[in-house]
């Protein structure tokens, strides 16, 4: 049983490490603001929460398991709104103070 | 490999990875792309301490990214408004379409 | 060469090369920017210097709070930033002060370096003498026990600030309301984050102040992240700053030094000095300068990243 969590862990852990290679390269590469963007929420949501997923079968239940959640909802809630806003603000034209 | 030594190696490669998206920075060209670099590194830093703190089972690691997470959050929420606050102000900004 | 090593090699060049891209850059918005992921990176180090509590200060305040004061700053200069580049100081007094900071972080390194090894501290001293104050976290043994001295003087210190930035007001507001009025969207995307964010945000701040007596954290990471929150709720509009002309605000900003002080010269007819606990009641008596001091720091950290006043006040 325990191999299979390990392989599961290894195998999110991995995932989510993919997803922020994407996220960086997309961040470096892609043409315009609101396209980086999408790279970025993409690293936000799918990198952390697939590390999260990963990390879940290793850590102590009950407290270090809903921290990561909390950990993982956290960041999701704070990527939502600043990618919307921030895609608001991008498409008006407005990318600088 | 056993488990903890693979997380630290994936802690490692993930910070080194969102560590090239702070050429971002650098490059901007705009603020915008700044401040996603640094939400990127935000994250993907989390993601490390994450990882560094199951593998060495420290739980006052997993409370460093729990603060981060919400502090990060706040910080590029901070941002978003002072674009859209400054030049003038948009009282439509934050309105849902 | 181990990974280890060369992580340590790595997070310092970059700490080298981010500080360095922020000196130099022309764009104040674009050197804070740096600035927060400079006080993130200096998060991650602590953590690798197995400083925990530190690392939670470092990303709650340099990640956060400041990252936030100062880009609040930098957009309030934009508009005069053209007109203050013209009042640079010249080459030479520059290249003066370079010269001078390069000479005293070459002091610092040399002394550090010349320190012998291992290096002279009073760690052992702090592990015996841990058990008479009863909290399992030396940390907060040392901030609040052995050098009690120092965190009353930096509680004094902050609201000491936090005067500094009121003086700041123009004569006509002064008492008004600190920062400009928020646009409020009661449906709109930031309004939902600080509803859905802030109570759990709340929730995080008082568990980071309550394990700091036996794990890393305490009042000051936990006012932080409280602050924060606060400021979240402000800036969506969904509740405005407090007049500083507030009683109730000027009475919980002075309630947590006075307790401090209060305690410090109760212990000298207790305990026989000041700042001193009497036998036994070291926790108590700690818990209860950490509970007076949360509102006092929460308030001043908010209000310091608020500004000084600029609305008129309530009449």
């Amino acid at each position: 049983m325990s191999l299979v969590l390990d392989m599961f862990t290894i195998i999110a852990v991995l995932a989510g490490a993919f997803f922020f290679l994407a996220g960086t390269v997309g961040l470096l590469r892609f043409p315009d603001t609101l396209a980086r963007l999408h790279a970025l929420t993409k690293a936000d949501n799918l990198g952390l929460g697939l590390v999260v997923m990963g990390l879940l079968p290793q850590a102590e239940w009950p407290l270090d398991a809903f921290k990561l959640i909390a950990i993982w909802l956290f960041a999701l809630l704070a990527g939502a709104t600043v990618g919307q806003l921030m895609a608001r603000t991008a498409r008006r034209g407005r990318t600088t103070s | 490999m056993t488990i903890p030594d693979f997380l630290l190696a994936a802690a490692v490669f993930v910070l080194a990875t969102v560590a090239l998206g702070l050429v971002r920075i650098l490059r901007g060209p705009n603020d915008a792309d700044r401040m996603m670099a640094t939400q990127l590194f935000g994250t993907g830093g989390i993601a490390a301490l994450l990882l560094l703190g199951v593998a060495t089972e420290a739980n006052a690691v997993l409370d460093v990214a729990l603060t981060l997470a919400l502090l990060a959050a706040f910080a590029s929420v901070a941002f978003v408004q002072s674009i859209s606050l400054a030049d003038g102000e948009d009282p439509k900004e934050t309105k849902s379409q | 060469m181990t990974l280890a090593l060369a992580v340590d090699i790595s997070l310092a060049l970059l700490v080298l090369a981010v500080a360095g891209w922020i000196i130099a850059v022309r764009d104040t918005f674009a050197a804070v920017v740096g600035f927060v992921a400079y006080g993130l990176l200096l998060g991650l180090i602590w953590v690798r210097l197995a400083a925990p509590d530190v690392a939670l200060t470092e990303a709650a305040i340099g990640g956060g709070l400041t990252g936030a004061l100062l880009i609040g700053a930098a957009a309030r200069v934009r508009k005069t930033e053209t007109a203050a580049r013209a009042e640079y100081p010249g080459t030479l007094i520059r290249t003066l002060a370079a010269i001078l900071a390069v000479t005293v972080a070459a002091v610092l390194a040399l002394g550090i370096l010349a320190l012998p090894d291992p290096a002279p501290t009073l760690a052992p001293a702090v592990a015996a003498s841990l058990a008479t104050t009863e909290v399992g976290n030396p940390v907060t043994a040392v901030l609040l026990a052995f050098r009690a001295m120092d965190t009353l003087l930096e509680a004094i210190v902050v609201l000491l600030a936090l005067i500094g930035v009121w003086s700041l007001t123009p004569d006509r507001v002064w008492g008004g309301y600190p920062g400009p009025r928020r646009p409020v969207d009661p449906d709109g995307v930031l309004a939902w984050l600080a509803r859905l964010l802030a109570p759990i945000g709340i929730i995080v701040g008082l568990y980071i102040f309550w394990i700091g007596a036996d794990l890393p954290g305490g009042k000051f990471q936990g006012a932080t992240i409280l602050a924060a929150m606060w400021l979240l709720v402000i800036g969506a509009g969904l509740a405005d700053t407090p007049p500083v002309s507030r009683i109730w605000l000027r009475i919980l900003l002075v309630t947590g030094p006075l307790v401090f002080i209060a305690i410090g010269f109760a212990g000298a007819i207790t305990a026989g000095a000041v700042l001193a606990y009497p036998e036994g009641y070291a926790k108590p008596l700690i818990v209860a300068i950490e509970i007076a001091l949360m509102p006092t720091l929460v308030l001043t950290l908010a209000l310091l990243v608020a500004g000084a006043p600029q609305r008129l006040p309530p009449q």
